[in-house]
């Protein structure tokens, strides 16, 4: 690891200029301003990394470049599974690695892709029932509802209801409880019954998007209206006009309080 | 009168015509079939070998979850459901060491060794309704139905779990008698109608069928009473294959205890759902009139 | 229809871990069995078997693993357990069934693939048939 390499800094902390000095000194200064540092495992080697990282940011500051296993960072791609376990404790925990922030002792590996069955179909060509989950996944009623899955979650649903729902042909209830799901795949990983969980979860809530959940009416009123041309002159106005009155118009545009209850009206009706 | 019930997941789908005129009737009689919640599949089959625990959790929790609602008897519907969550339930009782393992195993908070008890809807039909005021409660009585009671495997084997005698069982005969039909015994009514082997040897099916059917037959049967989802399918399906394999083979009406209850106490056929039997009995209802005036069985193509 | 079975006995063959297994996973007594042949009389499945449910017992005990493994028996059983109610020694026949089932699928050897079960038939079928055909016959 590189001296000049930056670290994350707290944000209390100064922050002291970089200058090139001799490396014996630049260590020394270094253990100066560095935040604790404390004993983590990745895949089982240990290293000595600054306290208040992410999981992700400390296999970064350890040396790995992520090419794989990283992806948004902001916990909702769902690329960076990880499983740990504390010393003298049996338990296997599970979290995204770019949210979670390292803990002493913590001995991690990353699931950054865990091999799943994934039915082919063409989703235009399904109906709305429960049986075409039965025929895409039949493994499905391998579940044993051992609740490994639902453990295995870093976003915390409750995977097994969720499988159960669906071998009760309740794609609603599947697609709603399953609504947090970014397809880490380590409930995969964990299944005794070799269920894809999230693949088919998908699926439900395709399904019920697409042909379950009742249409908004008001939305299509509203596409309608604009295809047809209502709002064509106040956009023109727009287009056509100066810059300070753009200026004017944005700064004093009224916006719906976070409170307004249903018959809450602006005080300019010309675009209703 | 609430009581903790558990329908399995084949009712809430396929078998609708199992549960509906079971919840709509208990409601006719005074009890009201409370779904426990979150409830999970049960696993249907009893895992039968010594060492294996893990499909043991899958009925226990679900005896967790009425135990957690404070309620001491579960009542179940679906045959298999009976038989697995029973077994467990005897596991749970009896065997202490695989008792611990399963409760330190399923983290639900509570222990559990075995607290409720497990019951079939027909014995809470023989013993918290009674024959005899069922009887009273008839609006329609079934006279002139020879209805044979097929039992199946599930709901009297092993004997620790068995709802009647295992031998000679009458339960089903006694409801058929309280709703005023005229139950036929048969030798075979409780010889196995395949279970699971229709989904690696579907060929064996109308093998399993045909001795079934035709005692009946022969001892003068003309529709087949049945409890379970998976004999409504295969001896449906087996019939099919029996009557085009041989010409003159007599396909039989096909029909759940929980349908021909909902007659007797005057419910509407709708509630039925004949159109999901897999034996359609429309034209023997018609013709014993038991069918009111006006009412028809929709019927899904293909289903006669 | 079960058929004779012409079957060399002799401690060359005779598998002890075989035995050992089935005993252990059945938690039964193999030589409770007298061969009276009222299993045989009361299940529904002979027409399918090559071996009769008497026979497998036999072979179980005499650790005749192969004659065992050759047969259809085993796979073609439905648990319906007409056996174990009817046996006069008590001794439960669909737990040997079932231990040697499980011999080969916990070698992970499936019986029976979901995949190959007709898509028209993953619909038709009752999810009582799916859950416990998936259960008896993978691992």
């Amino acid at each position: 690891m590189s001296a000049k390499q930056t670290k994350k800094k707290s944000a209390t902390r100064a922050v002291k200029p970089r200058t090139k000095k001799p490396a014996a000194t630049a260590v020394k200064e270094e253990k100066k301003i560095a935040a604790k540092l404390i004993p983590i495992y990745i895949m089982g080697k240990r290293y000595e990394v600054p306290e208040g990282l992410t999981i992700m940011k400390a296999m970064e500051y350890a040396g790995y470049i992520l090419i794989r296993g990283c992806g948004c960072r902001g916990g909702t791609c769902g690329a960076c599974g990880t499983v740990y376990r504390k010393p003298g404790d049996y338990k296997l925990q599970v979290a995204l690695a770019c949210q979670k922030t390292v803990e002493p002792d913590m001995y991690i590996a990353q699931i950054p892709f865990f091999p799943a069955n994934r039915a082919t179909y063409e989703f235009a060509g399904l109906t709305a029932a429960p049986e075409e989950v039965f025929k895409l996944y039949p493994e499905l009623f391998r579940c044993v509802a051992c609740n490994s899955c639902t453990k295995a979650c870093p976003q915390g649903i409750e995977v097994m209801d969720a499988v159960s729902a669906l071998k009760q042909g309740n794609i609603a209830g599947a697609a709603q409880l399953s609504f947090d799901c970014i397809q880490c795949g380590l409930c995969t990983s964990r299944c005794f019954g070799e269920l894809a969980q999230y693949h088919m979860f998908q699926l439900a809530r395709r399904t019920y998007g697409a042909r379950i959940v009742p249409r908004a009416e008001h939305l299509a009123e509203m596409v309608k209206a604009v295809n047809e041309g209502r709002y064509d002159r106040f956009l023109d106005e727009l287009k056509q006009a100066k810059e300070d009155e753009l200026k004017k118009v944005y700064q004093e545009r009224e916006v719906e309080p976070m409170a307004a209850g249903e018959d809450w009206k602006p005080k300019d009706t010309r675009y209703l | 009168m609430s009581l903790a019930y558990y329908p399995g997941c084949t009712l809430k789908t396929k078998a609708r015509n199992l549960e509906e005129p079971a919840v709509a009737s208990m409601e006719a009689l005074g009890f009201k079939l409370d779904e426990i919640p979150r409830w999970n599949c049960c696993g249907a089959v009893y895992s039968l070998a010594d060492d294996d625990l893990i499909h043991q959790v899958a009925p226990v929790r679900n005896l967790i979850r009425v135990k957690k609602q404070g309620k001491t008897e579960l009542v179940t519907l679906c045959a298999f459901c009976l038989n697995s969550l029973k077994r467990a339930n005897l596991l749970m009782r009896q065997d202490v060491e695989k008792r611990n393992t399963l409760n330190d195993f399923i983290d639900e908070g509570i222990d559990y060794s075995g607290e409720v008890k497990v019951v079939h809807l027909l014995e809470v039909l023989r013993d918290e309704v009674g024959w005899e005021a069922l009887s009273q409660k008839v609006k329609l009585p079934l006279r002139g139905l020879k209805a044979a009671p097929y039992y199946g495997c599930t709901l009297l084997r092993p004997r620790e779990i068995a709802i009647d005698d295992v031998e000679n069982p009458t339960i089903l005969g006694d409801f058929l008698k309280a709703v005023g039909a005229s139950p036929v015994d048969f030798p075979e009514s409780t010889r196995c109608c395949g279970s699971y082997q229709v989904v690696s040897s579907p060929g064996d099916i109308a093998e399993y069928a045909r001795p079934i059917l035709n005692s009946a037959l022969s001892h003068g049967a003309e529709a087949l009473v049945l409890t379970c989802p998976l004999c409504d399918y295969n001896l449906g399906r087996g019939q099919k294959e029996l009557a085009k394999k041989q010409g003159g083979f007599r396909e039989m009406p096909l029909l759940y205890f929980t349908q021909l209850l909902a007659l007797a106490l005057g419910l509407s056929p709708r509630v039925c759902h004949f159109d999901l039997n897999h034996g359609s009995p429309e034209s023997l209802l018609k013709e014993r009139n038991l069918l009111p005036q006006g009412e028809s069985v929709q019927l899904i193509g293909g289903q006669q | 229809m079960t058929k004779k079975v012409p079957v060399t006995i002799s401690s060359k063959r005779l598998r002890r871990e075989f035995v050992k297994k089935v005993k252990e996973l059945s938690g039964q007594n193999l030589q409770l069995c007298y061969q009276c042949g009222m299993c045989t009389g009361s299940c529904p499945a002979t027409a399918n078997m090559d071996i009769s449910p008497r026979r497998i017992i036999e072979l179980a005990r005499l650790g005749l693993e192969e004659e065992i493994a050759g047969s259809r028996t085993v796979w073609t059983c439905a648990s319906c357990l007409a056996c174990t109610v009817n046996c006069p020694r008590g001794f439960d026949l669909s737990k040997v069934m079932e231990a040697i089932r499980l011999l080969t699928l916990r070698k992970n050897i499936d019986h029976v693939r979901p995949e190959d079960i007709p898509p028209q038939e993953r619909c038709d079928l009752p999810q009582t048939a799916m859950v416990s055909g998936l259960r008896k016959f993978t691992g």
